[in-house]
């Protein structure tokens, strides 16, 4: 460190006491879950590890099932919502129809309203559908998302003209033109948009578990949810190997993509 | 355009795939009855583990039936969710819910007596089989609605070495209050590694409250459900009790105590005594790396629970052939011989003395007397708070409770605006 | 009849548009509108069908003293976490927007609690918070002080919540101030030092009004947030003690899915709405004339 400041030293240490607190609760989750419950509180680092927990979660919840689920459901919602959000996207970039002005902002509503907001309306509207308690109720208020439709229309606004041009002449319609041009120069803000959107619904918590009853829907994180309510006694080496699986699929992809991922949502966020 | 078209027809026929195969399920589920049952947990341990394994044998006996039991998450969580579910394309036959949810569920209209589906003499006598007491929350206006399961009562789990150490008779635990705080003073250490007692005011804190009222000799409600008790001076006695135990005696810590994690309190040594569910005991016995006893709670006035625990309810939205399979599953679930099974393995109460009196429950008491403690407190409890807007009632009691346990209030305060709400809540159903 | 170019445009412009207006009408627009409707109906059970009570629900609200409860809660978590957030977010960007050792696994651990789900966090945040045997517990024992029972203590129990999510929300916001950080010239920075202004008289005069557009739209998320992020609510403290830590989405949720009082949920409901439109307001109006933003 030579060359440093006595002031940037203290800021590096800042720094990485900082992040120390920040990865804090994942490394107690990686204790806990790899020791048996005796030891989940001490940190006795002598301790004998275990996989015991991992596979008592198991055993006792059906993770695998949730995982599934959750897994249908993140990659049925984002495919749906990058067909809606491109279609929007591309009315909204390329054809100044009437009203259009009213209806992006009718759109742009939703980045205020979100959909946890309406859980009690929504939950009415997907009982008269009879979607209550399947994936595609879980996902359904989420498909048009007007956040996409912003980001969308930012990127293909961005497309030269002439380029469109250029295809029209080579006799591609209205779809080849959206298909040929828009959708390939737009590869970034999609890759963008997909990451925030597979890890915000990954996530998501309280509409999944207003929406789900049964095992064959839950998402990961209402069955998470319901495996360690804290009224059935907390124990937390279980607790933990089952937050653990979890996470486990988001959180490699993140270690593995880290720059991808932190770009991406960079990227979304200065649009 | 073709191109969206395409993909609109792709997604229809997407969702006509589903419906289908919706269809098709339920088409072939017409062979055999398919029941749906939801169940809470509320307890440590596998409990989930547990009923799948006697569903699993229950199916077994009767290949004609199929059931699908979904655990819900806390009691809270079963009745919402097994509620939702009959609005939903899948609704659930039968639940074990809250036994203090029957208002609520008679309210909705959701559930039918038990004696509608009761025909046999056999029958009759089986519905009388079992300890009257746990009957209590299940029966209101001359008729059944619900038959107890996963039922409890509150018990005193304590630290024999702690009790030990603080030259107190490991045998003998508190009998009264006065016992009680003397104890705790001697088991309370002065540099906070150990507290005297904690009794848990999160998660369900009307409960616990019952327990200390019944002690009291004061009831929290009326058998209609349709008015309480909160403002009876032997009610706030026994809630400054409660909260002298932290802020008067010291014995206890001041403020709410966490339900879920009290067990790990207990079984880390951090305190001597914790009042909770003998739903627990399994897992304390299994997990408790100390001598450890079980007794009745304590008395003042007189010893007193109030029973607490999930019945089995029959939903209204049910075919004749639903309702025949899901009174066999029930029978099942209850009969003696399985009920003693589950008491052993989590430590919840076998309902029935025919419970009791299997070979292997006997066995087992015979082993581990403390088994039996909560069966032998049957004879001081009563039944847990119901009433009517139960959702409601509840949570105007609980936060009664923790806002004088934090000092927000005083006791009498609290109790006195909750028995307003209280009244304005049940007032039209009187 | 054919229809000109210039018509056909706004044919497909409105097809084009179809999935999504329907879906946002139906999930977005429809229920904001049916909620205001349903908050002037009563509450309908099976014995006794809903009717039009006017402004009862309103009533009630107004004289239920948990929703006075809840709703200051709302904003004192809102006023905890937005400028903690905020601020924590620019200092982490600053402090690894430079050449440090273990840089990248510091922007890493930052960014970690995004990608976890708060519920399952909840879980070990809950052991942190228990007394006695809680992680913070036994961190303040070394030092030799006594234990607290944060979560039971209706005075801790809303900061400790807040704490939570500021851990959750901090590093997601770094990242959006380490993008504008990186688009500012580093040129900058050297003439402010060959001109002799210190680093504070710099970052305040210089980088914060250049970060203003981006902090414009983390305030944005911030406030959002602080009204719909509720999922720690189900594991830590359910909102108690005696509503200490009880937020108005939690609340709304209660009432519905709980109680089973679905107008008096809408009429909840309408509040939150009400609140949302004010700051979309303030944010046009207010914030978007004073600051540049593209």
């Amino acid at each position: 460190m030579k060359g440093r400041s006595f002031i940037e030293i203290l800021e590096i240490l800042a720094a990485w006491f900082l992040a120390f607190l920040w990865i804090l609760p994942l490394l107690y989750a990686f204790w806990a879950a790899f020791h048996a419950s005796e030891h989940s509180i001490h940190f006795n680092l002598l301790a004998p590890l275990t996989l015991e927990n991992f596979r008592e979660a198991l055993s006792q919840a059906p993770f695998l099932r949730y995982g599934f689920n959750t897994f249908v459901l993140v990659t049925m919602l984002l495919a749906a919502q990058l067909i809606v959000g491109t279609l929007a996207a591309y009315a909204f970039a390329r054809f100044q129809f009437a009203g259009s002005n009213v209806a992006f902002a009718l759109v742009l509503v939703q980045l205020m309203i979100t959909p946890e907001i309406l859980i009690v309306e929504n939950y009415g509207t997907l009982a008269n559908l009879g979607l209550v308690d399947t994936i595609l109720g879980i996902g359904l208020p989420y498909m048009a998302s007007a956040f996409g439709i912003f980001l969308l229309r930012q990127a293909f606004k961005s497309v030269p003209k002439e380029l469109e041009e250029a295809a029209r002449l080579e006799g591609c319609g209205l779809f080849g033109i959206l298909m040929r041009v828009y959708v390939p120069l737009a590869r970034p803000t999609y890759l963008a948009y997909g990451l925030v959107s597979i890890s915000h619904h990954w996530n998501n918590f309280l509409w999944p578990l207003v929406i789900t009853n049964s095992v064959e829907t839950r998402p990961l994180t209402v069955g998470l949810g319901v495996f360690a309510s804290p009224e059935s006694g907390v124990d937390w080496s279980i607790i933990s190997a089952a937050t653990l699986l979890s996470v486990a699929p988001l959180l490699i992809a993140f270690l593995l993509f880290q720059r991808q991922f932190v770009q991406s949502f960079m990227y979304a966020g200065i649009k | 355009m073709n191109m969206m078209i395409r993909k609109t027809l792709k997604g229809a026929a997407a969702a006509a795939c589903m419906t289908a195969m919706t269809f098709g399920m339920t088409a072939m589920a017409q062979a055999k009855t398919e029941l749906t049952m939801y169940y809470p947990v509320a307890v440590g341990g596998p409990l989930t583990k547990i009923v799948d394994g006697m569903i699993a044998d229950f199916e077994k006996a009767n290949p004609d039936i199929d059931v699908n039991a979904i655990y819900a998450g806390n009691y809270n969580d079963a009745r919402i969710k097994a509620l939702a579910a009959l609005k939903s394309g899948k609704p659930a036959q039968l639940s074990v819910m809250f036994s203090i949810d029957l208002y609520e569920l008679i309210e909705q209209d959701a559930i039918i007596p038990f004696d509608e589906v009761v025909k046999t003499d056999e029958e009759k006598a089986w519905l009388k089989s079992f300890y009257p007491t746990l009957m209590q929350n299940g029966v209101t206006g001359g008729k059944t609605w619900g038959i107890p399961f996963q039922r409890s009562t509150i018990v005193m789990y304590y630290n024999k070495d702690a009790f030990k150490a603080a030259g107190l008779d490991p045998e003998k635990a508190p009998a009264s209050w006065d016992e009680l705080v003397a104890s705790g003073k001697k088991l309370t250490k002065a540099d906070g590694s150990q507290w005297g007692m904690m009794i848990p005011s999160t998660g369900y804190p009307y409960w616990m409250f019952g327990a200390l009222t019944m002690q009291n000799d004061q009831v929290l409600m009326n058998g209609a459900g349709t008015r309480t008790n909160f403002d009876a001076p032997a009610t706030v006695e026994a809630l400054q009790f409660w909260k002298d135990l932290g802020s008067k005696h010291k014995v206890m810590p001041e403020g709410t105590i966490e339900w879920g994690t009290l067990r790990k309190n207990f079984l880390e040594g951090k305190t001597a005594i914790m009042w909770h569910s003998t739903g627990n005991l399994t897992t304390v016995k299994k997990k408790a790396k100390f001598d450890f006893g079980v007794a009745m709670l304590p008395a003042n006035k007189r010893r007193g629970t109030p029973t607490g625990g999930g019945n089995f309810y029959i939903f209204k939205k049910t075919t004749a052939e639903e309702r025949t399979a899901a009174m066999k599953l029930i029978k099942f679930m209850t009969s003696p011989s399985r009920s003693a099974e589950w008491s052993m393995k989590t430590g919840y109460m076998g309902i029935s003395q025919a419970a009791y009196d299997t070979d292997k429950l006997k066995e087992y008491v015979k082993g581990f007397p403390y088994a039996a403690v909560a069966r032998d407190q049957l004879n001081f409890a009563t039944a847990e708070l119901a009433t009517y807007q139960t959702g409601r009632v509840r949570k105007a009691l609980d936060d009664a409770i923790q806002a004088a346990l934090t000092g927000a209030k005083t006791p009498e305060a609290a109790l006195k605006e909750t028995q307003a709400t209280a009244d304005r809540l049940l007032k039209s159903y009187r | 009849m054919r229809l000109s170019q210039d018509q056909m445009k706004h044919v497909h412009g409105w097809l084009l548009l179809t999935p999504a207006a329907i879906l946002l009408v139906s999930f977005t627009h429809y229920p904001t509108v049916a909620t205001l409707i349903n908050s002037f109906f009563s509450k309908g059970t099976a014995i006794r069908p809903s009717r039009f009570i006017g402004f009862d629900n309103y009533r009630s609200m107004a004289e239920d003293p948990i929703f006075w409860k809840v709703l200051g809660n709302n904003l004192w978590f809102a006023l905890g976490t937005i400028p903690t957030s905020i601020a924590l977010a620019i200092a982490m960007a600053l402090l690894v927007n430079r050449a440090m050792p273990g840089r990248s696994f510091v922007r890493m651990a930052y960014f970690t609690p995004t990608i976890l789900p708060m519920i399952a966090v909840a879980n070990i945040w809950l052991f942190f918070y228990t007394p006695d045997i809680g992680l913070i517990d036994k961190v303040l024992g070394w030092f030799g002080f006594a234990g607290h029972n944060w979560l039971g203590d209706p005075s801790t129990v809303l900061p400790a919540i807040i704490i939570m999510t500021v851990w959750k929300e901090a590093g997601f916001f770094m990242i959006f101030y380490l993008a504008a950080l990186q688009n500012i010239p580093p040129e900058l920075g050297e003439a402010a030092r060959l001109e002799g202004a210190n680093r504070w008289y710099f970052f305040r005069r210089v980088l914060f009004p250049l970060l203003m557009p981006t902090t414009l739209f983390v305030l944005i998320n911030a406030v959002l947030n602080s009204f719909k992020l509720v999922d720690h609510l189900f594991v830590l403290t359910k909102g108690g003690p005696d509503n200490a830590s009880n937020l108005l989405l939690y609340y709304i949720f209660e009432s519905a899915f709980s109680f089973f009082d679905t107008p008096y949920a809408a009429t909840l409901t309408v509040v939150l709405l009400g609140l949302l439109a004010a700051m979309a307001l303030v944010q046009f109006f207010v914030l978007d004339r004073r600051i540049h933003y593209r």
